[in-house]
């Protein structure tokens, strides 16, 4: 009974501390350097920063090393593709290298993960260009801050039948950037196209939202068999 | 479009229970501060998704509970549609139809349409053209929805805009082809939002005037100007923009564009907010507003529940008592009214043979009462 009441009240204690080292000093200026470093990533805050470093702490050290390692072999390892700003271990990644893909064929994504979703459907044979964000003032981003001028560049050296494919997101800020983007490539005469909005497959019509519904209607295709 | 019930829980001061409309006249009463406001701002929340008094919805949860939920089942055009809305501190507002969460909140707008009357409203004829903007918008934005979803992409792109030369002027920097894809983007929205406005002010200057003479006699002759920079040329407005370029760079924000318009209130040849008496003004208010009931009904062919808070503030007894004569021929719908005097609302209605249901707030605890 009064070892429950004890461990009930050390196990407050810790909750208790929890809650003010999230915002006083911590027991030791390692652990506090380490918060410091893990708060710096996004979408952690200080309390969750001191969770992980005290969940760290429990480990043996050669697991902690090894983490530490990945970190760092994968900083010092890993760099933008010169072409595309793909990720790779090379200087050129591994799409740009593959012969078999069509360099005419340049797909814009505003962000790496949009090119591993499109590889994932395994259909698309050409090349990307990664802009890393897109154009918006208001986040401080501007054409100079993403990969613009790079691929303006490589489009120069292309010749004429090379199509350029919008997969921007259907935003504001995604559509600017495409406008944007259009004006630099119209006087290198080639062709620019931009994916297709609408229904998404498989969906319902009535579950569709105003927008993309008056937007599918808007593009309606032919229809062919 | 009635409402039949409302379920209130933390609600502002802790109003919370369930309450049965009329489907006439339902009078709340109570002192000042008792909480008869909150149960039309309640309703305002049903039909805006939002208060009428605080736009912060956390702020209306009742001190010291974490979430609150206003449910109300309506008569909709002979339908029963319940409709929700649901905040919890800390989370995301959630807003039903019928069991279903909207993905947009703007999907909801104008299918329970609303006009209420209250205090502030003075601000239209005497504040800042943005209040009038404001209105116009409300209104507008309750019998077409394409014209709220042009008005939201307009206000963003100002906005990004605004900051594109904020940044300008702080780097010392000037690159015109970096407007041109934003003015792109605003140009074909300020046409549209110019032209529904003046469209909208065309069609509903009838009804006004129709409604004002009906309330003061027809002795004065009332009228609505709309003034924008924004004409009906997409081309033209595009031109406006590059000129003004110089002020926007030195003002570092879009010195032309629907956001300037404004909206003029005349009584004979004279501007309402400089040489219109206060009697004057409360009456051109009243107008307005009972305007906008009878125009909405014929624009979305359903009639809009009616909330008046604190009527008497506004205009006498007597035109009151004219006004509300119109219930019973049909002219309004369902009316929610508050006052603090116990017997003069429901003993007018009772003498017109209006269909009245009685509500006494204290401290935010409803009571039926019978009449
Ligand atoms: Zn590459």
């Amino acid at each position: 009974m009064v070892c429950k009441i004890l461990v009930g009240f050390l196990f407050r204690c810790a909750r208790y501390a929890v809650y003010i080292y999230g915002v006083q000093q911590l027991p030791s200026r390692l652990i506090e350097a380490a918060v410091d470093q893990i708060a710096t990533l996004p979408g952690i805050g200080r309390r969750t920063a001191l969770r992980l470093a005290l969940s760290l702490l429990r480990r043996d050290t050669e697991r902690v090393r090894a983490l530490s390692d990945a970190l760092i072999s994968m900083s010092e390892g890993v760099s933008p593709c010169r072409v595309c700003h793909n990720l790779t271990e090379q200087d050129v990644c591994s799409i740009c290298k593959t012969p078999e893909r069509n360099r005419k064929l340049i797909c814009v994504v505003e962000d790496i993960r949009d090119l591993i979703a499109i590889e994932n459907v395994g259909t698309y044979r050409g090349v990307y260009h990664v802009l890393a964000g897109v154009i918006s003032p208001m986040d401080g981003v501007g054409p100079a801050d993403i990969n613009i001028a790079a691929l303006v560049l490589r489009i120069s050296e292309l010749d004429q039948d090379t199509e350029v494919i919008f997969a921007l997101p259907s935003t504001m800020e995604g559509d600017t950037t495409s406008f944007y983007l259009y004006k630099k490539l119209v006087e290198f005469d080639i062709k620019v196209t931009t994916l297709a909005r609408g229904i998404a497959v498989g969906e319902a019509l009535q579950h569709a939202d105003e927008a993309t519904l008056a937007r599918s209607m808007d593009n309606r295709t032919l229809y062919e068999i | 479009m009635q409402l039949n019930s409302l379920h209130l829980i933390h609600f502002k001061n802790h109003l919370s229970g369930d309450l049965k409309f009329g489907k006439q006249v339902n009078c709340l009463l109570g002192d000042n501060g008792s909480g008869k406001t909150n149960i039309l701002d309640a309703l305002h929340y049903l039909c805006f998704c939002k208060s009428y008094f605080n736009p912060i919805d956390s702020q209306n949860i009742s001190h010291g509970e974490s979430f609150m939920m206003i449910k109300g089942v309506f008569n909709h055009q002979g339908n029963e549609e319940i409709v929700s809305c649901g905040v919890k501190r800390g989370a995301k507002k959630v807003f039903k139809k019928n069991e279903k969460s909207y993905s947009r909140l703007l999907e909801h707008i104008g299918k329970f349409p609303a006009v209420i009357i209250a205090p502030d409203d003075s601000e239209i004829v005497r504040g800042g053209s943005e209040v009038r903007r404001k209105w116009m918008d409300g209104v507008i934005s309750q019998y077409d929805r394409t014209y709220l979803e042009k008005l939201i992409d307009y206000k963003k792109a100002v906005h990004q805009r605004n900051n594109l030369f904020k940044y300008f002027a702080e780097n010392r920097l000037w690159d015109t082809s970096l407007i041109e894809p934003w003015d792109a983007r605003i140009a074909p929205n300020a046409v549209f939002i110019a032209q529904s406005r003046k469209e909208f002010i065309k069609n509903f200057l009838p009804v006004f005037i129709e409604v004002y003479n009906e309330i003061c006699g027809g002795s004065e002759v009332v009228s609505l100007e709309y003034f924008s920079n924004v004409s009906n040329n997409e081309d033209e407005f595009m031109e406006l923009l590059k000129t003004s370029q110089e002020d926007d760079r030195r003002l570092r924000r879009m010195t032309c564009g629907v956001h300037k318009d404004d909206l003029a209130f005349k009584i004979g040849d004279y501007p309402l907010r400089k040489f219109g008496s206060q009697g004057q003004q409360k009456t051109f208010l009243v107008a307005l507003k009972l305007a906008q009931l009878v125009f909405l009904e014929k624009a979305t062919g359903v009639k809009p529940i009616l909330l008046l808070d604190d009527i008497f503030d506004k205009i006498d007894d007597k035109r009151v008592r004219a006004l509300m004569s119109r219930v019973t021929d049909g002219t309004f719908g369902q009316i929610f009214i508050t006052d603090t005097h116990m017997g003069r609302i429901p003993e007018m209605f009772t003498s017109i043979g209006a269909d009245v249901r009685v509500f006494e707030v204290i401290n935010g605890e409803v009571n039926t009462l019978d009449v």
